[in-house]
């Protein structure tokens, strides 16, 4: 759903567009005054481009019906931006803070409609930079069905932030009678993810450069609303969903097993890796299971629905490479565990703090 | 993927298990006790959980995990050390990464990173010297860990700062060395040790004639492994062969990687730069001769120890610490009092805690679900979400 068609709220308000001919931020383009202006109307009421935003109030006004027709409940969520570097094979900061906050949303159930952006600008931030991570966002909310409507802009002093910090907040609407809920999970279902695990944490950790390490891995970060929609138009009796985020699958897994008591058991053979990804991580001693992804989900579903999600997931394409990776025990309780290549047996346990490589 | 998978085959390894079961029924040692082998190296109790190759083998095969870990065993003292260099004005301190979460006495270098000071990880020492040709204006300290494996890319460093004349890098040498500690662990009389696996990386370095020792005077078997669960395999294999044929020798399974002889410009790059202190502390097994490096003299400019005052600090370990006796094989981590209670990957108290090849760590992350249950008290579920996102 777009609002883009919509008539402006406020027609009638006319004023001057302002345009924005710095290079460079100062403190004065948060001063509130017409730098300021100039630098919203510019960059982001440009950029944005839609009629919600455009009125510039304080607020963006949502018509209650329009968001019931929708299902029953109303899903919000928030998420804060920082990644370094800003721009990453596969993406870039702007696509992560549309697409992580859909994504937030849309694991919950919800149809992602409405969003806000925040951003905290470093003083000297190049004025390019930014233009390229709105355009970058626009393009990621237009993919995903949703508006940016509402925003905030901060300077701060050269130093007090890197270069740029996002927030975006995310309003979506729950469809009527759904609950997924990782407390519903049974012994017997079974554990799929929607394709190629670690890509994205293996990027942003390649980006970064200090490892010298030449490869292709690019960020698999996207929108999961779209393949959501058909998983649950396909398969409604899916138990839960989550984005495998920061913390990577092994995170999520913990949580389901957290909330539900039982033995959330994978198969490592099963595991889809990509290569590049593999090799990284024997080189650092890092553990890809562990690896953040911007556009992975992983899903519990009934056993007698496995088979359906997995053809609905394959048959969208932000799923073509889904796979079954494991399925529910009852025993050991409230534990992660995992059969390795070899037929043993190991616990995958939270991480105590970050990954870090080991020695030798 | 290519040169990995090769080594981590299922069938080999069920060919492998099967013969390994083969070879136990004709051991006499097994038909009274469990035979006890030691992997001297971290890395391989690391595998060995990560494979679950414990739950594999036959009950009458017990790792006992040896004191391989250079993050785990290094003490108290010289993490405080580390921290009074790393706070120092004008200094960048850099250092490996799993280093960062050593505890001291009172905190770790992450911390101290928090609380302002200049703390970065790198992933070698040629980096840190890199740091210190961009900041000529600050002092660049490499924090240098490890046995024989790290010790000669800190010596070829050294040499290359040397060679370029680079006036403000230095190294805050804790480089330790595995013979002597191999020997310690020998004499101690309550050991009942029937063989080791050695360490695959060290002996890239060191080569396999050191080991001599260990089979003519103490009489036991040794074999040289590599890190795949194959590697681990065919080593066990390797060593239960000497057992039953009666034999006691140095063997090298890791050939694709270790030459008998060593690697000798590596050697004689630790040969010139490094020389062997009279004793060395560690966390767990105490102080033990002859266990250490410093910097030689002639190097004495690249020695952080003598550049800066260093306090060096002797902090004994907590007394409900038992690390020593899981080191020597006495107990398994789950018999210590403190162990996944007192003492977690949270807030380590030994140092088998500390890092991912603990073998405390390793039990409480990994423990083979087999083997009865993990002690470690998990943490509350997480109510609600508070997560962001790097």
């Amino acid at each position: 759903m777009s609002v883009d068609a919509k008539p402006l709220p406020q027609e009638g308000v006319r004023r001057r567009h302002g345009q924005l001919r710095d290079t460079r931020i100062t403190l004065s383009h948060g001063g509130g005054g017409k730098a300021m202006r100039d630098l919203i109307d510019d960059v982001f009421v440009g950029g944005f481009d839609n009629a919600l935003l455009a009125s510039l109030d304080d607020q963006a006004r949502i018509p209650l019906a329009e968001l019931a027709a929708g299902g029953d409940r109303l899903a919000f969520t928030t998420d804060s931006y920082v990644v370094d570097p800003l721009f990453f094979p596969g993406a870039d900061i702007g696509a992560l803070a549309v697409n992580g906050t859909v994504n937030d949303l849309a694991v919950g159930g919800a149809r992602p409609l409405f969003l806000s952006c925040s951003v905290i600008l470093e003083e000297g931030l190049e004025v390019a930079t930014l233009r390229r991570v709105v355009r970058s966002m626009k393009a990621a909310a237009a993919v995903a069905g949703v508006a940016v409507v509402t925003g905030d802009t901060k300077v701060v002093p050269r130093g007090s932030a890197d270069k740029l910090f996002i927030n975006t907040a995310g309003i979506g609407v729950i469809r009527a009678g759904l609950e997924l809920d990782p407390g519903a999970v049974r012994a017997g279902d079974v554990i799929l993810v929607n394709g190629l695990l670690g890509d994205h944490g293996a990027a942003v950790l390649n980006a970064r450069g200090d490892l010298a390490l030449e490869s292709d891995i690019a960020s698999d970060c996207q929108a999961l609303s779209g393949l959501i929609d058909t998983l649950l138009e396909a398969c409604p009796t899916v138990r839960c969903l989550r984005d495998a985020t920061r913390g990577g699958v092994a995170t999520v897994l913990n949580e389901f097993a957290l909330a539900c008591g039982l033995c959330l058991h994978i198969d490592e053979h099963a595991l889809p890796i990509r290569e590049e990804v593999k090799g990284l991580c024997e080189i650092l001693g890092l553990d890809p299971l562990y690896l953040a992804n911007e556009g992975k989900l992983v899903a519990v579903v009934p056993a007698d629905g496995a088979e359906t999600a997995l053809a609905a997931m394959r048959s969208h394409p932000a799923g073509r490479e889904a796979v079954r990776i494991g399925t529910v025990h009852a025993t050991p309780q409230a534990t992660v565990v995992m059969g390795t290549l070899f037929g043993g047996e190991r616990i995958v346990d939270m991480l105590v703090g970050e990954q870090l490589p080991r020695i030798c | 993927m290519k040169y990995v998978d090769e080594f981590r085959d299922p069938d080999k390894a069920r060919a492998l298990l099967q013969a390994i079961e083969g070879l136990v029924a004709d051991i006499e040692i097994c038909r009274r006790r469990p035979l006890q082998i030691m992997e001297v190296c971290g890395g391989h109790t690391h595998s060995i959980f990560r494979y679950g190759l414990e739950a594999l083998l036959p009950e009458a095969i017990e790792f006992v995990h040896g004191p391989g870990c250079p993050v785990c065993v290094l003490p108290m003292g010289r993490v405080d050390d580390s921290l009074v260099l790393a706070e120092h004005p004008g200094v960048i301190f850099t250092t490996f990464g799993d280093a960062m979460r050593v505890p001291g006495s009172k905190k770790s270098l992450l911390q101290a990173k928090a609380e302002g000071a200049d703390v970065r990880m790198v992933y070698s020492p040629l980096d840190a010297l890199g740091i210190a040709k961009a900041n000529p204006g600050k002092e660049v300290v490499f924090f240098a860990l490890g046995f024989e494996t790290t010790m000669p890319s800190t010596a070829m460093t050294v040499l290359q700062a040397e060679r370029e004349r680079v006036a403000n890098f230095s190294v805050f040498c804790n480089h330790i060395t595995i013979i002597p500690t191999i020997k310690a662990i020998l004499d101690s009389p309550e050991l009942t040790l029937d063989g080791f696996l050695g360490p695959g990386h060290v002996s890239m370095v060191i080569g396999t004639a050191p080991y001599r020792f260990i089979c003519r005077h103490y009489r036991k078997p040794l074999v040289v492994a590599g890190f795949e669960p194959l590697d681990i395999l065919q080593s066990i294999w390797m060593l239960l062969r000497q057992l039953v044929e009666g034999r006691c020798e140095v063997e090298n399974q890791y050939r694709r990687v270790v030459a008998d002889a060593g690697n000798d410009p590596a050697l004689r790059a630790v040969q010139e730069v490094f020389e062997l202190r009279e004793f060395f502390e560690w966390r767990g097994l105490g102080s033990i001769d002859h266990s250490g490096v410093r910097i030689r003299d002639a190097y004495a400019a690249f020695d952080a120890e003598r550049r800066f005052s260093v306090p060096n600090l002797e902090i004994a370990d907590p007394n409900s610490c038992q690390c020593g006796e899981v080191l020597k094989g006495m107990i398994k981590p789950r018999q210590c009092k403190v162990f996944g209670r007192a003492c977690t990957p949270e807030t380590p108290l030994g140092a088998l805690m500390v890092s991912s090849e603990g073998a405390c760590a390793a039990y409480y992350n990994y423990a083979g679900v087999q083997l009865g249950k993990v002690g470690g008290q998990r943490s509350e579920p997480a109510r609600g979400r508070a997560r962001d996102r790097s």
